[in-house]
């Protein structure tokens, strides 16, 4: 599990995990407790190109159903077989075997640090 | 009223872990941690819920059992003490101001309470104050001084004999019991939203936390955990029990709604919405139906339904059934595609998912 007081975030309740020019990205604990038992996701598959701001896929507890915005450009190196297999993972380990997707990237956006997202959500 | 009440449960709730949703002005539980568990803990032992939202109105009087046969659409007079009836409060155009259970609660046949849907309080007091004129009955709102507890699922019974002390085997389903409470007083009715056994214990607010926690303790050994909204809500829709705002409304006909029997058209005398619902909706109205899916992804509220290229209806509750593990829905569809087995379409955000149509429920208890 990723350390959350080292993530960058978005206003869209993800998190931003940055290692060289690649974005792992997920949903923040927040998010996930709002949304409730997620029972499904759909990731876009990798080699697809995303831009910022833009769905790229859903993430559906059994009560709403969650949008999954890519929070930068880039191509979609990974996604997450196995959150895909087993959505509750998003639940129970939202910063770590939750993640969603991994996406190559040539240029970072201005995200919010782990101060700015808290402060966001008021926690 | 207050943009946001809280139940007198709160502080207990929120030491539990609650998360909170608004629902109809009141802040209630929506889940202690995990809905699906919660949804399970109720088919497979018991579910602790706080519903005191709900309204809880009283009609006493010496005209109640008439005042109750003209105001409601189904027979009340024929109740027998502490009997509970599932009923209607009716428009004039027939349509559904709110649905509701009645208790008969007192012995000489004029004391009623009714329990109404948190969101419809003040138009069915409003209705009830209204239809009363020159029946001699006393209306009175009691939502604010009652608490309404439920514990539901198959290991209920036996959770709330140990907490009061009496054998309920004889109590029937949609029957109650007046008791005491911590010398207060305290109505058990063997009724419910989930599609379980189950009971609803109506108190005053002063003891609720206390029944609370003894039911918790009491429970534990059961598998009976706290459970909220979201679990409700998906329990309710296996059991293919309509939602008001969701399946039922003003603009609903109760025969649209699969529920033309809860009107006694037989019973004497007029009641409000009888001419309406003698004339009947129209030959080609919608027709409420469930709808089961393959796959995860689930029809939700307000997701159209087609029958190859045309619309012909629109979804008003879904989940991927916890229970059944596949989508359910209930959707009112036009008449000539409403019959068990014709295979439709759910629009799900630009996806067209086949379905097809069920009788309701979905889900059933085994009751052998």
């Amino acid at each position: 599990m990723a350390d959350p007081t080292t993530l960058q975030y978005t206003a869209e309740h993800e998190w931003i995990l940055v290692e060289g020019d690649v974005a792992t990205v997920g949903i923040t604990a927040y998010a996930a407790d709002k949304l409730g038992d997620v029972v499904f996701v759909d990731l876009p598959k990798a080699g697809s190109s995303v831009a910022t701001g833009t769905v790229v896929g859903e993430i559906e507890s059994t009560k709403s159903v969650g949008e999954l915005f890519a929070p930068v450009d880039g191509v979609v190196a990974e996604s997450n077989d196995a959150v895909e297999a087993d959505p509750s993972l998003v639940n129970s380990d939202p910063f770590g075997a939750g993640w969603l997707i991994k996406v190559t990237f040539t240029e970072l956006p201005s995200l919010l640090s782990h101060d700015e997202y808290s402060k966001l959500v008021g926690e | 009223m207050p943009d946001s009440r809280l139940p007198p449960l709160y502080a207990i709730h929120h030491a539990a872990g609650a998360s909170f949703t608004d629902f109809a002005g009141w802040q209630m539980p929506v889940s202690y941690g995990s809905d699906l568990a919660e949804h399970h803990a109720v088919r497979t032992a018991a579910g602790l819920f706080d519903i005191s939202h709900m309204a809880e109105i009283r009609v006493d009087g010496p005209d109640a059992p008439a005042f109750l046969d003209y105001a409601l659409a189904g027979k009340i007079s024929a109740l027998a003490y502490g009997q509970a009836k599932y009923s209607l409060l009716l428009s004039e155009d027939g349509g559904i101001v709110d649905d509701l259970v009645v208790y008969r609660a007192g012995r000489n046949n004029s004391s009623f309470m009714i329990v109404a849907n948190a969101g419809n309080r003040v138009p069915v007091v409003i209705a009830l104050q209204e239809r009363a004129a020159g029946f001699k009955v006393a209306i009175s709102d009691e939502s604010d001084r009652v608490s309404l507890i439920a514990v539901q699922g198959p290991a209920s019974r036996a959770i709330v004999e140990q907490v009061i002390g009496r054998d309920l085997s004889e109590l029937k389903y949609y029957w109650g019991v007046e008791m005491l409470y911590n010398d207060g007083p305290f109505f058990v009715a063997r009724t419910g939203y989930t599609g379980e056994d189950g009971f609803e214990l109506y108190l005053g607010n002063d003891s609720a936390a206390q029944l609370w926690q003894e039911l918790l303790e009491a429970g534990a050994p059961h598998g009976l955990i706290p459970a909220g909204l979201a679990s409700r809500d998906t329990l309710r829709l296996e059991a293919g029990m309509p939602l008001y705002g969701h399946e039922l409304g003003l603009e609903t006909f109760p025969a649209q709604a699969g529920l033309g029997r809860v009107v006694a058209l037989a019973k004497e005398g007029d009641f409000v919405g009888r001419a309406a619902i003698e004339a009947g909706p129209p030959s080609d109205a919608r027709k409420l139906v469930g709808l089961i899916a393959e796959g995860r992804r689930a029809g939700r509220a307000d997701y159209p339904v087609f029958d190859g290229d045309r619309e012909v209806g629109i979804v008003t509750s879904g989940a991927l059934s916890p229970t059944l593990g596949y989508p359910i829905a209930m959707a009112y569809v036009d008449p000539n595609v409403s019959e068990a087995g014709t295979a439709l379409t759910i629009d799900v955000r630009g996806t067209r998912v086949p379905a097809s149509v069920v009788a309701l429920p979905f889900y059933k208890r085994d009751t052998k």
